[in-house]
């Protein structure tokens, strides 16, 4: 009975926000809808499909204080759009969520990147929500940056529209503390011509999930899903993402890697659904997973259902250690077998890494990928 | 004496592939290996160079008058031997300059003379370059990914010209080279032979021989050595095809 425990501390930080916020009542409203699926359903277990890999049971025991700025908070309608009914954890999210709005106006580039960079203090909950509008013809980079210290939680979401003839680059890096738990969801819906290109990058929890749901809802998008995970230790980092083609001729790219070491957990779930309607699909899905050692361990399903005859769609996974004849060339050429290993471990990572296009990003994983390797490649 | 293989018979997956073969090989000099498709020549490149997947039965092979057999290759390859492979491995994510001034640091590091950092060892890297006429764009691009068959070839000479072996064995370099890449393959090895190292040409064809000129022609098969001569042998065996050796060691 530990769940009805902890709804009811919930509830009572529930009621204070609400009482506290001045918000809008349809807002209101909506906080109190979502609040009640979250009561009513609790935090998903592993007997839900969609949690079957990832025990959240740890986090509905721990208490956290609510880190709430919701007086700050900004208001937008698209919030309404925003699929709380996921889980729990979005039902919960929803309910707290301190939100930012940011508009990048029509036909308008933005050369500098657009930084969004929550850090969670010890002991807190965080619900931090972001919803981005690249608005027509606009073009930006947005990255968005998750750290914490000590035993937090932080459970996000990221709503993204991106519009007609809109490009946006979006960088999400999660470099929580090894104590903490990491929920995250980014919705992204694509119109016309648009083009969306995400990295993500997680790094650190103890815990971390990040659901991706991309939509294309006009035909003629564009998008990569790409990402990397790093694990050590007893971590765990589960991604489940959807990309739904539910319109003709678009694209899309889904590239995952993953590196884990010592005792760590990586799942990878990937759907792709290409409808009746969506004739002209390019489809392209990739996970691929390099074990270090043999405790870790990755549960990874990408999964493509087609619903249509005229598509170009391919999907694979593999998991699996380093290459003998690999390891073997570098030896002979005089690496030490430590190197020669964390060299290629390096590569691996690398093919992510390298698309990044913003130096200091770049810098920042190339810094975190030798660091996890214990590495000192002189690179 | 730099190599002495005494009696060596070694094998994979419990196969024997070399059945007793012999070689001695001097300082400044030049050995052709020829023979056959799957008679052992590279067999015998992977045994020198260490592959975990060959295992050796028995016979000695001795390098610098220590016992190479004992050799981790990564020792190995320190020590100053270089294998240029038969097909040379995509290394994803790993630049060629990165990888090669690892490799280069390693080896100065054994041997206690200077590292280089990067911007030293890019200058060194372009002047090897010239050796095989490699631009400075492939120095980026990751190891061998996307290189055409030649282009991993003429890598693999760059690389020995990098790490500068003593005892260099080049695996069928020539194969899958059209006739101007062998021409600047063939020059490259020129310009690096010298009298204080050796190199072992291992070839299917006599072709890779008019412009590497060897001191010695050895002809490998059914894992032995059965003819040795100098560098006529190999037109020999080019008019009179590998049946004649063959027939005339049975
Ligand atoms: N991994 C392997 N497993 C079993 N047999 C092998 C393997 N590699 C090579 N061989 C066999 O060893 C023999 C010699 O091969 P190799 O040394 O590659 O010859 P060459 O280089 O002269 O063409 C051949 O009969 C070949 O089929
Ligand atoms: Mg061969």
């Amino acid at each position: 009975m530990t769940l009805a425990v902890k709804e009811t501390i919930y509830k009572q930080d529930f009621q204070a926000s609400l009482e506290n916020a001045s918000e809008p009542q349809w807002l209101k409203d909506l906080r109190e809808k979502a609040f009640a699926y979250f009561t009513e359903n609790g935090f998903p277990t592993v007997r839900d499909e969609e949690w079957k890999y990832t025990n959240a049971a740890e986090i509905s025991k721990l208490e956290f204080q609510i880190s709430n700025e919701q007086s700050e908070s900004q208001t937008s309608e698209l919030l309404k759009d925003f699929n709380f009914e996921r889980n729990g954890f979005t039902a919960l999210h929803l309910a707290f969520a301190d939100v930012v709005l940011v508009t990048i106006p029509k036909e308008t580039s933005v050369e500098k990147p657009l930084e969004f960079s929550f850090k969670a203090d010890e002991g807190t909950a965080n619900f931090p929500h972001v919803i981005v509008v690249a608005e027509a013809g606009s073009k930006a980079t947005i990255i968005e940056n998750y750290e914490s210290a000590g035993k937090s939680l932080t459970n996000s979401a990221m709503q993204i529209f991106v519009e007609d003839n809109a490009h946006l680059t979006h960088y999400r890096v999660q470099s929580e503390s090894a104590e903490s738990y990491h929920i995250g969801t980014t919705e992204i819906t694509l119109k016309r011509g648009s083009f969306y290109n995400s990295t993500n990058i997680n790094l650190g929890a103890r815990l971390s999930r990040h659901d991706v749901h991309l939509k294309f809802t006009v035909p003629g998008g564009e998008a990569f899903v790409d990402g990397l995970y790093l694990l050590n230790g007893s971590q765990h980092a589960d991604t489940h993402s959807t990309i739904d083609h539910t319109v003709p001729n678009c694209t899309s790219h889904q590239n995952y890697k993953g590196v884990l070491n010592d005792r760590s957990r990586g799942v990878f779930n990937g759907k792709v659904f290409v409808r009746e309607n969506a004739s002209g699909t390019d489809a392209q899905q990739s996970n691929k997973n390099l074990l270090l050692s043999n405790d870790a361990r990755v549960d990874t399903k990408p999964q493509l259902e087609i619903y249509n005859d005229d598509v170009k769609c391919a999907h694979g996974a593999t998991v699996g250690q380093l290459e003998e004849e690999e390891l073997f060339y570098l030896l002979s050429r005089g690496l030490s077998e430590t190197l020669a290993r964390n060299l290629l471990t390096y590569g691996f990572a690398e093919e992510i890494v390298n698309k990044i296009e913003i130096e200091s990003i770049k810098k920042q994983l190339d810094e975190a990928v030798l660091n996890r390797l214990n590495a000192n490649l002189g690179i | 004496m730099l190599l002495e293989i005494k009696d060596l018979h070694a094998g994979i997956e419990g196969k024997e592939i070399l059945k007793g073969l012999n070689l001695q090989i001097k300082k400044g000099e030049v050995h052709a290996i020829m023979g056959p498709n799957g008679s052992g020549k590279s067999t015998l490149s992977k045994v020198l160079a260490g592959h975990p997947s060959y295992e050796v039965i028995s016979g000695e092979v001795l390098y610098e008058g220590k016992n190479l057999l004992e050799l981790e290759p990564d020792e190995r390859a320190r020590e100053g031997i270089f294998l240029a492979f038969q097909y040379p491995v995509e290394v994803p994510g790993v630049s060629n300059s990165q990888f090669l001034r690892l490799a280069y640091n390693e080896k100065m590091k054994h041997h206690g003379t200077e590292e280089l950092d990067p911007l030293e060892f890019n200058d060194y890297l372009k002047e090897k370059a010239k050796i095989v006429e490699m631009s400075s764009e492939f120095f980026k691009r990751s190891v061998n990914e996307g290189f055409s068959g030649g282009e991993k070839k003429r890598n693999e000479i760059l690389q020995m010209a990098v790490l500068a072996p003593t005892l260099a064995i080049l695996d069928e370099t020539d194969s899958g080279l059209d006739i101007d890449a062998l021409r600047i393959v063939a020059e490259g090895v020129n310009k690096l032979r010298s009298a204080d190292n050796a190199i072992i040409l291992v070839t299917h064809y006599q072709r890779l021989l008019n412009y590497i000129e060897p001191d010695f022609v050895h002809v490998l098969a059914g894992g032995r050595i059965v003819k040795e001569g100098g560098k006529e042998l190999a037109i020999e065996l080019e008019e009179k095809g590998y049946d004649w050796v063959k027939a005339a060691t049975k």
